[in-house]
C-alpha cells in the first residue's frame, strides 16, 4: 500500500488492522467499527467458533474481515499471526493489542496467587503484546507509518485488592507503550495506551460477578470512542488515554 | 554461539571498493558511517514463508514440497524433493517420486493437487491447495517449516529467518542480506541522512537438487515496488545520488523493473532477469550482500558491480579472515568507492560508473 505517512492523524479507509482478542467484547466491537470505517481487519482469538462467527458478521455487512485462531501468549504464534495478517490484508497499519486474561477467577490476593498464574497473565497481557508489536512495528518503522494501541485498564493506576496479577501486567503495558513511543518517535510509528473503562463484557462478569451489567458501558460505544481516538489528530504518541472521561 | 543467536549488527562486514579493489574489515554496525548522506538504501521487506511441507503422495511415498514463490491466482510454483530431510545436502537427496497432473499430495490435513509439471524438470510443479484464504494460510503455518540448510546444526525456527522489518510473507528463503540489520543500525542510517526505501521481492529457492533446474536458477520471481520507492529511486538517480540495494533480490527487482517498457515503475511485476558480469546495471550502484564464493549465482551477480580480479581477491580475503558464508553469515558491501566524491557525485553523469563490464 502506498500513501503519505499518517503524521498525526489517521484516515482509517484503506488501512490494514490487526485486532487481538477479537472474538467477543471490546475486541469484536473494535474490529466491527474499524471494518465499517473501511479498514481491512484481521481478527485474532483462541476460540475458533465465536471468532469465525464475528468475522462472518462483519463480512455480511460488506466489511473485510479475516479470522486467525491463535493464542497471543504463545511465543510460537507470533510470527505466524503477523505474517498471515500481512498476507491477507497487506502490511499492518493499526495493531490493537486487546487480548488479555485476568488469570484464575475468582480473583485472588497476591499472597494466594500462584507464581505460574502470574507468569501466564504476564505472558498474555504484557509479553504477548511486546512480541507481536516487535514483529509488526518493524515493518511500520520502515514504511514510516503505523499505530499500535494497547488496551489498558484503570487497574493499571489504581491498586485494587485481588487484582494484583492483572494490574501489574497493565501497569507494565502502559510503560511499555511509553518506551515504544520514545524509541520509535523518529520512525513515524505512534503508540497509545487506552483505558476503556468498565464495560459489560464477559471478562468484567468473570472479575466482578456481583456487578449490575446495566451500570456498565456498552463495548460498542466504547469501541466507537476508541476508533475516534485512533483517528485523533492531537494525541501524543505514548499517551495514556481514558476512552470514556471519568 | 551460532550466527542467528548473535545480536543482528554483530555480523562482520567486508567492504569492497570496486573502483580500486580496496578491502576493509568492518562490522555491520559501521554501515551508517560507511555510507554517505543522500545515499538511497533499498530493502526487501518480504517475510519468509514456512515453505517446506513434508507429506506423502497418493501411493504413500514420502515427499517434501518446497514452495518456490507466492501463488499466481491459486497456483503455487513448487519443487519436489524425495525422502530424507535437510540434514542431507540438497544435491544428495533422493529424487522425488514421479508425479503427474492430478496427483494429490497430503500434508496432514492439507491437500495439494499437482496441476502442472514443468518440461524443464519433473521436480518443478505447480500445485493447487484444497482451501484458500484464512484457512490456507492457517494450514500453511501449521504444517510448514522454513527451508532448512544442511550446513546448520539444528532446525531453524521461523523467527530466525526473518528480517527486522518483514511484512508480507513472499520469500521462500530468507532475504538474508537484510537479516543482520537491526533497528539500531537502520535508525542510525536515517539519522545520518541515508534514505531508506523498500520493495517486496519473492526471494526464491537457492537449490533444488536437480542440476538442470539448479542451472536455471533463479527462476522468475515476483516483486512489488511501492510508488514511494519508485519515486525515491527516480529522484536519487536524477540528483546523482547513489542507489544501493540490500540483497541480490533488490538488485533483481529494480534492474528487472528498469528493463520493462517505460522503465522503472511502481507496482507488481515478475522478472526473469539473470544478472551476471555481462550486465550493466541501470539503477543500482552497489549492494549489501552475503559472502559469496566463485561458482555461485550470487557471485556472478557481483560481477556486474566489481571487476573479476577485485571479486576474486575479496573472496580470498574473506576466506583467509574467516568470514562466514551462507544465509546466516556475514555481509559484504560492494560500492564503487567509500568516497562519494570519487564515485558518483550530484549531477555527475552515470558514465562515472567504473568501466568493468568487459573485464570478466
Amino acid at each position: 500500500m502506498s500513501g503519505a505517512p499518517y503524521g498525526s492523524s489517521m484516515n482509517l479507509r484503506d488501512t490494514a488492522s490487526l485486532v487481538t482478542g477479537a472474538s467477543r467484547g471490546l475486541g469484536r466491537a473494535l474490529a466491527e467499527i474499524l471494518a465499517a470505517a473501511g479498514s481491512r481487519v484481521v481478527m485474532v482469538a483462541r476460540e475458533k467458533a465465536p471468532l469465525e462467527q464475528a468475522a462472518a458478521a462483519i463480512r455480511a455487512t460488506g466489511g473485510v474481515a479475516h479470522a486467525l485462531v491463535a493464542d497471543v501468549g504463545d511465543i510460537h504464534a507470533v510470527h505466524p499471526i503477523a505474517a498471515q495478517a500481512a498476507a491477507l490484508v497487506g502490511p499492518i497499519d493499526i495493531l490493537v493489542n486487546n487480548a488479555s486474561t485476568l488469570g484464575p477467577t475468582p480473583l485472588r490476593l497476591l499472597l494466594d496467587t500462584e507464581c505460574e498464574d502470574l507468569s501466564r497473565v504476564l505472558e498474555v497481557n504484557l509479553v504477548g503484546p511486546f512480541r507481536l508489536t516487535k514483529v509488526v512495528a518493524g515493518s511500520m518503522a520502515l514504511r514510516g507509518r503505523g499505530l499500535v494501541v494497547n488496551i489498558s485498564s484503570d487497574a493499571s493506576v489504581e491498586a485494587y485488592p485481588s487484582w494484583g496479577a492483572y494490574s501489574i501486567s497493565k501497569a507494565a503495558l502502559d510503560h511499555l507503550t511509553r518506551i515504544w513511543a520514545v524509541e520509535l518517535a523518529e520512525a513515524g510509528v505512534r503508540f497509545l495506551s487506552i483505558d476503556p473503562g468498565e464495560m459489560n463484557t464477559r471478562m468484567h462478569a468473570d472479575a466482578m460477578p456481583e456487578a449490575d451489567p446495566t451500570t456498565l458501558a456498552d463495548p460498542a460505544k466504547v469501541a466507537a470512542r476508541i476508533a475516534a481516538l485512533i483517528a485523533a489528530p492531537d494525541l501524543a504518541s505514548g499517551a495514556r488515554v481514558q476512552a470514556v472521561a471519568s | 554461539m551460532t550466527g542467528f543467536e548473535r545480536a543482528r549488527d554483530d555480523a562482520r562486514l567486508l567492504v569492497l571498493e570496486a573502483r580500486n579493489g580496496r578491502l576493509h574489515d568492518r562490522a555491520v554496525g559501521d554501515l551508517p558511517e560507511l555510507l554517505a548522506p543522500g545515499d538511497l538504501l533499498v530493502l526487501n521487506d518480504a517475510a519468509t514463508l514456512p515453505a517446506s511441507l513434508r507429506g506423502v503422495t497418493g501411493a504413500g511415498d514420502q515427499v517434501e514440497l518446497r514452495l518456490a514463490g507466492p501463488p499466481t491466482g491459486d497456483r503455487w510454483p513448487a519443487v519436489l524433493f524425495g525422502a530424507g530431510d535437510w540434514r542431507t545436502r540438497t544435491e544428495d537427496r533422493a529424487a522425488p517420486p514421479a508425479v503427474a497432473p492430478g496427483e494429490r499430495l497430503r500434508f496432514g490435513e492439507l491437500v495439494a493437487e499437482v496441476v502442472a509439471v514443468a518440461l524443464l524438470s519433473p521436480r518443478l510443479v505447480e500445485v493447487r491447495f484444497d482451501r484458500a484464504g484464512d484457512a490456507l494460510w492457517s494450514a500453511l503455518y501449521q504444517v510448514g517449516r522454513p527451508v532448512q540448510y544442511a550446513y546448520h546444526d539444528r532446525d531453524l525456527a521461523l523467527w530466525t529467518v526473518q528480517t527486522a522489518y518483514a511484512g508480507r510473507p513472499w520469500a521462500v528463503e530468507m532475504p538474508s542480506a537484510g537479516r543482520p540489520l537491526g533497528w539500531r543500525v537502520l535508525g542510525a542510517l536515517r539519522r545520518r541522512g541515508i534514505e531508506l526505501a523498500w520493495l517486496t521481492h519473492a526471494a526464491g529457492l537457492s537449490s533444488t537438487g536437480d542440476p538442470v533446474l539448479d542451472a536455471a536458477l533463479p527462476l522468475p520471481e515476483q516483486y512489488d515496488i511501492p510508488e514511494r520507492t519508485a519515486q525515491a529511486v527516480t529522484r536519487a538517480r536524477s540528483e546523482g545520488r547513489r542507489v544501493l540495494a540490500v540483497g541480490t533480490t533488490v538488485v533483481r527487482a529494480l534492474e528487472g523493473a528498469a528493463r520493462q517498457p517505460g522503465g522503472l515503475r511502481a507496482g507488481p511485476g515478475t522478472t526473469a532477469l539473470v544478472i551476471t558480469e555481462h550486465m550493466r546495471p541501470r539503477v543500482v550502484d552497489g549492494l549489501v550482500t552475503g559472502i559469496h564464493a566463485p561458482g555461485e549465482s550470487h557471485y556472478r551477480l557481483l560481477g556486474a558491480f566489481a571487476p573479476a580480479a577485485a571479486l576474486a581477491a575479496a573472496s580470498r580475503h574473506a576466506d583467509r579472515r574467516g568470514y562466514r558464508p551462507h544465509e546466516l553469515g556475514d555481509l559484504a558491501l560492494v560500492v564503487p568507492s567509500l568516497s562519494v566524491d570519487a564515485g558518483l557525485r550530484p549531477g555527475t553523469p552515470r558514465a562515472m560508473r567504473p568501466e568493468h563490464a568487459s573485464t570478466a
